[in-house]
């Protein structure tokens, strides 16, 4: 082998071994970002129980992340039941089956839908704004001067904003479930022209309360992964405004990708225990 | 006796690769009003976070009021800080709450058991003390200007009556003449309560370290280069005071 051949084979073996540690690198920074981050999360929950008890902060982040996501829920729960009850209507024709419109936009929207539209929602609209206030309180140094004065700023900033962000889920969930199968009733119902009684009579034929648990189980998760990845993210930013912006983009979309990705588990999960335990699954 | 001892301290963040700190041997008497100046980059932010429990040091021991701080529980630390009020660079004020609960904070979460206009009282007469008057009480910390914000922290500050009293760069930002305030309301702060209170000052103002400072430190290379009494430090033949020294009075009057 000539030496240029050489040198090129040595190129191309240090590049795939860098491609490869790069890789691995990436990986093993995930897997240790993920376990930081649930140390915090068991560490922020652990504080909540502590003395001072925090639940006037409870409560006005339950006012922020709960009561103050009613209106975008209603809104994008309304219109996702009528645009599923749409399409599964059309579809359901083509086969005569337009009496089970009800319940199969009942079981989506309650096993899946709900929870993860729920999830993406308030984790973008609640979450983002989370990560920003910490994030501007850690460059400002007001988690310094919590600090400093004795409190700490975990349990006082962080604590109350997951254990809100668990309680609001799912009855946000709940919220979503309601309305969307609301807008799916105006539309099957009134517009469409199925038939009242049968659009009910197959819901309460084909649903469980085990869908509507699911759902509510689920949500509670994805309030605990938003608000922990959230609150981890500000907490800990660095650099200025830029890492304000940069925390709280990082702390959104890890939040979404790690509720769409934790759904799919999840779902797997329930099927699989709703086997065990005698069910349809 | 000293109010803060810093014995041999070390630090590195990066496994012990590159020391910021690198055996900073540090006593502040009781009482006394000192001021620790140094180049950016010296270690005095660090030494600060060292004094308050917020770092751990690589080694060397950290006593306050003669207490070993890490042989201390995270909840004496606690504690112990509430003994320590700290003015920040930029204030630091929350952002969500106006001048008086801000001020009113510390004591509602420290000072229980006491009724809602007794919090206001105490908090209405530490910003009175700072300066600040009443009609801006109800105001948010983004409609106060610079030196106001400093004297609302300050009064934050002194809200749990403190032994001790760190002042970060606090002029840092500010126009001669707000400077000049704060320096004065920093001297006046520390002669009202002289003898029970310790203030630790950084700074870079090197004329505001002989105004009002008892005692100046010089940090540099994360190790004390000179410590001791104003006239001291003038008469000093280390080549970086000298320098420092020089520097410093030009800039500052141009001469």
């Amino acid at each position: 082998m000539s030496t240029n051949e050489q040198y090129a084979v040595n190129k191309t073996s240090n590049g795939f071994v860098q491609f490869i540690s790069s890789i691995i690198e990436f990986i093993s920074g995930l897997i240790c970002e993920c376990g930081i981050t649930v140390l915090f999360l068991f560490k922020s929950i652990k504080s909540v129980f502590q003395r001072p008890y925090r639940f006037q902060e409870v409560l006005k982040h339950i006012e922020f992340i709960g009561v103050q996501s009613l209106l975008i829920i209603a809104l994008t729960s309304a219109f996702t039941g009528m645009a599923m009850s749409f399409q599964i209507y059309l579809g359901f024709k083509l086969v005569n089956a337009t009496n089970l419109v009800g319940p199969t936009v009942g079981l989506g929207i309650m096993r899946e839908l709900g929870p993860v539209l729920t999830g993406l929602i308030v984790a973008a609209r609640a979450g983002g704004a989370m990560a920003a206030r910490l994030g501007t309180m850690r460059v400002t140094e007001q988690i310094d001067a919590l600090e400093v004065m004795g409190i700490d700023p975990v349990q006082y900033l962080v604590g109350p904003r997951v254990l809100a962000a668990l309680i609001s889920m799912p009855l946000l969930c709940g919220f979503f479930d309601f309305v969307a199968m609301s807008g799916s009733y105006l539309l099957c119902v009134h517009a469409l022209g199925l038939d009242e009684g049968i659009f009910f009579d197959k819901i309460q034929l084909w649903l469980n309360p085990r869908d509507i648990n699911e759902g509510l189980i689920k949500a509670a998760v994805f309030g605990l992964i938003f608000g922990a990845v959230c609150t981890y993210k500000g907490y800990n930013t660095t650099g200025g405004a830029k890492g304000v912006g940069e925390s709280t983009n990082k702390g959104v979309v890890n939040s979404m990708v790690l509720i769409i990705a934790i759904n799919f588990v999840m779902t797997n999960i329930i099927r699989f225990v709703n086997t065990l335990m005698g069910g349809t699954g | 006796m000293n109010a803060v001892e810093l014995v041999d301290i070390k630090k590195s963040f990066d496994g012990g690769n590159e020391f910021i700190l690198k055996g900073l041997d540090l006593k502040i008497p009781k009482g006394s009003l000192t001021v620790v100046i140094g180049y950016s980059g010296t270690g005095k932010s660090v030494m600060l976070k060292h004094i308050l429990g917020l770092i751990r040091p690589t080694s060397g021991q950290v006593n306050v009021f003669g207490q070993d701080l890490w042989q201390m529980s995270n909840k004496e630390i606690m504690k112990l800080r509430t003994n320590i009020g700290v003015l920040f660079q930029h204030a630091a004020l929350f952002d969500d709450q106006n001048v008086i609960q801000n001020v009113m904070f510390p004591l509602l979460e420290h000072m229980k058991g006491k009724k809602h206009k007794e919090y206001l009282e105490i908090a209405s007469k530490k910003l009175i003390i700072s300066g600040i008057e009443e009609k801006h009480f109800l105001k948010l910390p983004s409609e106060l200007s610079g030196g106001m914000r400093k004297r609302v922290a300050l009064a934050r500050a002194l809200a749990l009556d403190p032994e001790i009293l760190i002042y970060d760069e606090p002029t840092t930002g500010l126009d001669p003449i707000l400077t000049e305030m704060v320096d004065d309301l920093i001297h006046e702060t520390h002669m009202r309560e002289e003898g029970r209170v310790t203030s630790i000052i950084v700074s870079h103002d090197l004329m505001a370290a002989f105004r009002i400072g008892q005692y100046i430190v010089m940090l540099d290379k994360g190790k004390v280069l000179h410590s001791g009494k104003p006239e001291d430090f003038l008469n000093s033949d280390i080549a970086l005071v000298k320098k420092f020294v020089e520097k410093g009075t030009k800039k500052k009057y141009g001469i």
